[in-house]
Order: structure tokens, then C-alpha cells, then sequence
């Protein structure tokens, strides 16, 4: 078995990471619909999300690895931390769920993900904002595959508008994640690398009300409970993504194509 | 030396014409507006691309084959370096990708939306439908915004029947 690897504790790093693991481990998830997605277009279309997404994340976590003051490379920093090194927000490593949860997710996350790209071009990191010029781009087309889907299902039969009024109810415990402030987001404000991530709440808002108003679906109540997968603190389901993730790389040390 | 530089990069040009696009075999990576320049070092020459998609699987294959293509054509040592901003846009294919990416049976793209002038499209704010690349007909719909790659997505024309990509604008 080959070593994990450690992360220093630098806060401009940790909002690296957040990002590239957000990007990383929602692609992994995305990557779970290949031969089961409901149609046949929905497979290719999620697998293609997926694809972009890991993209984003390898261009990312290239950029962490630079910045880290160690030289990671993508791989080493993907397949050779331990949990409390990644640094997504736990929406993003849940189980996969059912066809109306990974849309709602993916409503959720690719809204958050476009108002971040958009700031993040003006980043004092000029890879961040070159990575940035071009993530915004797929972004979109992310958000609205997933405005259109939670249209059509929010909106259509009664099976397809429970299933999502459920999936909205579980995707909403873990909003409060995605807009809280902590001591990462004063340092990166600070430097200019990006937004403080609770300056990104009020267009998120509007934005994901706009769709669920359309898609007949009411904002649910807010809740009282906290995630913290950016702290490195997981849900149980990110150890079994980890495990399968990182598999190959684990058993067979150094193994590359 | 200027004449002999300047011989060099158009040959390393014409070489690229001749590279072509894994996923879309039609164009090459000139046509596509990839290549960014062909820079002259006096240790080789550097090719400047752009890359399409971030998760584009095809990146590490266009890299090779330009490698392959310019040592093939005998210019010398050579390396690709990838330039990310500005990013990629589909504005960028020339008139001659588009003209081939219609013989292929691909819609080209249209112009790229003025930059942040995207609000969502919810149901009822249709997209303007996509010709149909086989009897141009303007009566097509959409089935599916990704196709058989990300860049493209999956179209059906109602009066010929056929099915048909279109490479999205980006």
C-alpha cells in the first residue's frame, strides 16, 4: 500500500480544494449514471457532465498541487488523500439517488458553480481566472439541462413531482454549507483569489427560485442542520466513494496508461 | 535566417492543416481554431493550443498527433504547450471547418450568446431550431443537449426524419 499524502494547512489551498474536490467528487457521482441512466440520451448526457467536470477538477487540482508548495500533481492529490483532506461540501459525495435527486443536485451545484466561475474570472490567480473563462462556458449548459429536467419532472405527473418534492427536501439539509463563511473565505477575499462563498447566496436564491417556481415545486423550509465536508468532517457514504475512487491507484502504486 | 524562420512555421501550419480532430474526423485542429500560434525557439518549435472542453478525452491524442505530424514532416524537435485563456470558443471555427462540418452531417454552430447574456431558458423560451444539415429544412427539434460527445448535441429533423448532431455554440 502506498502512503497517503498530506495537506498543508494553508487556507488559500483549502479553497483550491474546495473547489476541485466539488468538481471531482460530483463527477465521480455523475459518472455513476453511465449504463443506468433512464434513457439512453440521459446516460450520454450525465456521463458527459461528468467528464467536464473531472476536466475541471484535474485543471484545478493541477493549479492546488502548484500552489501547495509540495508539487502534487493532479493524481497524487485525487488518489492519495484521506477524507479529511478532501474538501467538497457533502451535498456533493451523497449517493446519486434516484433520477429526480441527481437533478436537483446538479440544479443546485451547477448554479453555484456558474456564479462562482463568473467571479472567479476576475481572480488575482491568473490560471484560476483562465480556468475559470472556460468552466463558466460548460457550466451553463449544466444548469440548464438541469433547469429544463426539473421543469418537465417538478411539473408533470404526480410520481415525478413527489420524487422530486422528496429529493428537494433532502438536497435543501445542505445548502447551508454551500454559502457559509469561515477563515478560508477571509484569506481568499483577502488575496483576491475569489469570492467569500456567502457572497454568492442572494443570486443563487434567485436564480434556483425562478426554476422551482416554474417547475411548481415550493422552497422548503430552511433547516437547522449543518454539514461540513469542506472542513474535511464527511458524510459515511465519502469513505465508499474514496474506496472505489481510489482503488486502482492504492493496490497498484504508480500504476499509470 | 528570417526566411528560413519564416518557412518553418508555414510548414509546421500546412502540417497541422492535415491533423485531424479524433471525435470529428472531418475538420482538422487548424480548422477548429485550436492551434493558437507556432512559435520558433532556437531549441524548436512550440505549438500553442487551445483545448475545446475541459474534460475533453481527445486532448492527449491531438497533443501526439500534432507531435507526430510535425516530426513526420521532418521540422525538428518540437512541444505543444496549451494556452487556456482566452478560452475556447466555437467562434473560432473558420468558415472552411463549418462548410466541412456541414458535408459531414453536422449543424455548424451559431454565434456564440454575448458573454453573460445567458439567463436560463425555462420551458417556453425555446432555442431558435437548428437547419437540418441533410435538406436544411428549419423544422427540427431537439432531443438531447449532449450527443455522442460534449461538444455536440442531438437533433431530429421533422421532415426529412433524420437524426442529426449540431456542435453547440461555446
Amino acid at each position: 500500500m502506498i502512503s497517503s499524502i498530506k495537506i498543508p494547512a494553508a487556507p488559500e489551498l483549502s479553497y483550491l480544494l474546495r473547489l476541485a474536490d466539488t468538481c471531482l467528487i460530483s463527477g465521480q457521482r455523475l459518472g455513476e449514471w453511465c449504463g443506468h441512466g433512464p434513457i439512453l440520451e440521459e446516460d450520454i448526457a450525465l456521463s458527459n457532465m461528468a467528464l467536464d467536470l473531472i476536466g475541471q477538477s484535474r485543471a484545478l487540482l493541477t493549479l492546488a498541487g502548484q500552489r501547495s508548495g509540495e508539487s502534487f500533481d493532479e493524481d497524487q492529490l485525487a488518489f492519495l488523500r484521506d477524507e479529511i483532506d478532501y474538501r467538497n461540501p457533502t451535498l456533493a459525495e451523497l449517493p446519486r439517488g434516484d433520477f429526480a435527486f441527481t437533478i436537483l443536485r446538479n440544479l443546485v451545484l451547477s448554479t453555484w458553480l456558474k456564479l462562482m466561475w463568473e467571479r472567479l474570472r476576475d481572480s488575482s490567480d491568473a490560471e484560476l481566472a483562465a480556468i475559470a473563462g472556460k468552466a463558466l462556458k460548460e457550466a451553463r449548459y449544466h444548469q440548464q439541462h438541469a433547469a429544463d429536467w426539473a421543469v418537465r419532472l417538478g411539473d408533470g405527473t404526480d410520481e415525478s413531482h413527489r420524487r422530486c418534492e422528496a429529493a428537494l427536501a433532502q438536497v435543501w439539509l445542505y445548502i447551508p454549507e454551500l454559502f457559509e463563511d469561515d477563515a478560508v473565505d477571509a484569506a481568499a477575499t483577502a488575496a483576491g483569489l475569489g469570492p467569500a462563498w456567502s457572497q454568492l447566496q442572494e443570486p443563487w436564491l434567485a436564480e434556483i427560485g425562478e426554476v422551482l417556481g416554474e417547475a411548481k415545486l415550493a422552497v422548503p423550509p430552511a433547516p437547522t442542520f449543518r454539514s461540513s465536508g469542506k472542513r474535511g468532517l464527511h458524510s459515511e457514504h465519502m469513505g465508499y466513494l474514496l474506496a472505489e475512487m481510489q482503488y486502482l491507484q492504492r493496490a497498484y502504486p504508480g500504476g499509470a496508461w | 535566417m528570417t526566411v528560413a524562420s519564416a518557412s518553418r512555421a508555414d510548414s509546421a501550419w500546412a502540417a497541422l492543416n492535415e491533423v485531424l480532430d479524433p471525435e470529428v474526423p472531418a475538420l482538422s485542429v487548424v480548422d477548429l481554431g485550436l492551434v493558437r500560434e507556432v512559435i520558433e525557439h532556437e531549441d524548436g518549435l512550440e505549438i500553442v493550443l487551445t483545448p475545446t472542453y475541459s474534460g475533453c478525452p481527445a486532448t492527449e491524442v491531438i497533443e501526439q498527433s500534432v507531435l507526430d505530424a510535425i516530426a513526420a514532416a521532418g521540422l525538428g524537435p518540437a512541444r505543444v504547450s496549451m494556452r487556456r485563456a482566452p478560452a475556447w470558443s466555437s467562434d473560432w471555427i473558420s468558415a472552411e471547418g463549418r462548410r466541412k462540418l456541414l458535408d459531414y452531417g453536422i449543424a455548424p454552430p451559431g454565434p456564440v450568446a454575448a458573454d453573460g447574456a445567458v439567463p436560463i431558458r425555462i420551458v417556453g423560451r425555446r432555442a431558435a431550431a437548428v437547419p437540418c444539415p441533410r435538406c436544411g429544412s428549419a423544422r427540427t427539434e431537439r432531443l438531447s443537449a449532449f450527443g455522442s460527445t460534449a461538444c455536440k448535441s442531438l437533433h431530429r429533423c421533422l421532415d426529412c426524419r433524420e437524426p442529426f448532431e449540431h456542435f453547440k455554440p461555446i
